[in-house]
């Protein structure tokens, strides 16, 4: 097993399916009156977050606790972060406080890695910068997996924000390594140009959605991350909405079996309309609920072992 | 000082038919102590519980035609070796329907040696329900118990030195049905 999971890249397939198999199993417990599991008494995680979170921090919070580590949180926000306190010498001190594990995030693109050379313990990235959130493209992985029945051939679209988004970058790394298909989706502004070189050669590139839907399995929409609208990526959010939105009438080109996915949190009426997101075909909450699922594999497979 | 493989001594415990008599027992027994296996659950710990549990239930049901619940329970997570060894594949735990809430639970594994699984087992249990009672049913029981457990019902004792190993193996799993008994006793491994 692997130490750190700082990059979707640092996994293969056969570790990518264990962790996938293990969270099933942790979901079939999360049904039980007693949902707390002994397995991680004793060990430590940290949640250090210098960016505000919702979903990924409680997420990693619960799966901690129902594996029975002892959680501290830490937020950049009332911490001697704001006296000016350098990521190093923070994670000087959590490894004297001996963290067996720390979950980061961070605005700076690859500060898991840098953080992974100063402490011994695991290092978990829940996002940092544009660069990637493994467990987010875990957890989607294992959503269309117990949706769809396999991962292997199937057809996925991300729409949207491609270039800031690091959800895409990590979905777009673990589902070629599982065999599924990508095709990224966007304004040409928002989509790097040569990333499928730079990524996972297979992957392909649209600018037209409606043309794409017919043949996908899995349509993920990304966030407008709107605190970047005012780089003019595109002309207006109406406009984007127009091409890029899903709304019913796009959402009927699906073919019947297919699914409609949401990282969160989103913009209801922008990227996707609140009928969508609601519907039957949406996957949004159930990949909440499967977050913890997929958390506590990635905990249990780094921590549940000999160090 | 380790030996060449060659040199190992393998021999064997129960072969397939000793293996289908000693099941057949076992069903038995369990419907004799058990008043007719009422309100009974049989609960393979996995791997080879699992099937083993199975086929208690089948031959149960061959006998006397009652039916008992079979599920299996994964003990991975309970277990108080986590940290020594390298991390572990999660197995499955299906309950039956009805759960195990008053009924009597018959935990059934293929070998009991340490006594440690048996001790993750009751852990695991207590944390997905209240059973009235539970019952331990063993293929092999090897003996060299760290903890105080032990089987109601026994397939076969097999005296071992603790350098030996008890290898059960199962059509459902291996291919075949039989017990080995490897590794040189008083030997060291």
């Amino acid at each position: 097993m692997i130490k750190h999971l700082r990059s979707a890249a640092d996994l293969d397939a056969a570790t990518a399916t264990l962790i996938l198999d293990t969270a099933a199993e942790m979901a079939a417990l999360a049904g039980r009156e007693v949902k707390k599991l002994p397995t991680l008494r004793g060990r430590t995680v940290v949640n250090l977050f210098y960016e505000d979170s919702t979903r990924t921090r409680i997420s990693f919070e619960a799966a901690a606790k129902r594996l029975s580590a002892d959680v501290i949180n830490f937020s950049a926000k009332g911490s001697s972060v704001s006296k000016g306190e350098s990521l190093k010498d923070t994670a000087l001190t959590l490894q004297a406080m001996g963290a067996d594990a720390v979950v980061i995030r961070h605005s700076a693109s690859g500060a898991p890695h840098r953080l992974a050379s100063w402490v011994d313990g695991s290092v978990i990235n829940a996002g940092d910068g544009t660069h990637e959130h493994p467990t987010q493209a875990l957890l989607d992985a294992y959503t269309m997996r117990s949706r769809l029945g396999r991962l292997d051939g199937l057809k996925v679209a991300i729409v949207g924000d491609v270039l800031h988004s690091r959800v895409a970058r990590s979905n777009v790394l673990l589902l070629s390594t599982l065999g599924a298909q990508v095709t990224l989706v966007g304004p040409p502004t928002l989509i790097p140009v040569d990333i499928a070189a730079a990524l996972e050669p297979k992957t392909k590139v649209s600018y037209d959605l409606d043309s794409v839907l017919p043949d996908m399995d899995v349509v993920m929409m990304l966030r407008v991350q709107t605190e970047r609208m005012q780089d003019s990526y595109f002309p207006s959010a109406r406009e984007y909405s127009r091409r890029y939105g899903l709304d019913l009438a796009r959402m009927r080109k699906l073919p019947e079996h297919a699914i409609v996915m949401h990282p969160g949190p989103m913009n209801r009426g922008m990227e996707i309309t609140p009928e969508v997101a609601d519907s039957s075909r949406s996957t949004i909450v159930e990949q909440v609920a499967n977050g913890v699922s997929a958390r506590m594999a990635v905990l249990y497979l780094l921590l549940g072992g000999k160090a | 000082m380790a030996s060449p493989r060659a040199d190992t001594t393998s021999k064997i415990i129960l072969s397939g038919s000793d293996l289908h008599r000693v099941v057949d027992r076992i069903a038995h027994q369990i419907l004799e102590k058990t008043s007719g296996a009422t309100g009974t659950v049989l609960l393979g710990i996995p791997t080879r519980g699992v099937p083993l549990a199975q086929r208690l239930a089948a031959r149960i049901h061959a006998f006397e035609d009652i039916d008992v619940p079979v599920g299996s329970l994964d003990i991975t997570l309970y277990r108080d070796d986590l940290r020594l060894h390298a991390t572990r594949a999660l197995g499955k735990t299906e309950l039956p329907g009805g759960g195990i809430d008053g009924r009597r639970v018959i935990l059934v594994d293929d070998v009991l040696f340490s006594g440690r699984t048996v001790r993750a087992a009751l852990d695991a249990l207590n944390d997905v329900g209240r059973p009235s009672s539970v019952q331990l049913a063993v293929l092999v029981d090897r003996g060299h118990r760290q903890l105080p457990i032990r089987a109601d019902y026994v397939g076969k004792n097999i005296p071992t030195a603790l350098s030996e190993s008890v290898r059960v193996s199962l059509t459902e799993t291996d291919g075949l049905d039989e017990v080995n008994l490897t590794g040189a006793p008083g030997g060291e491994a």
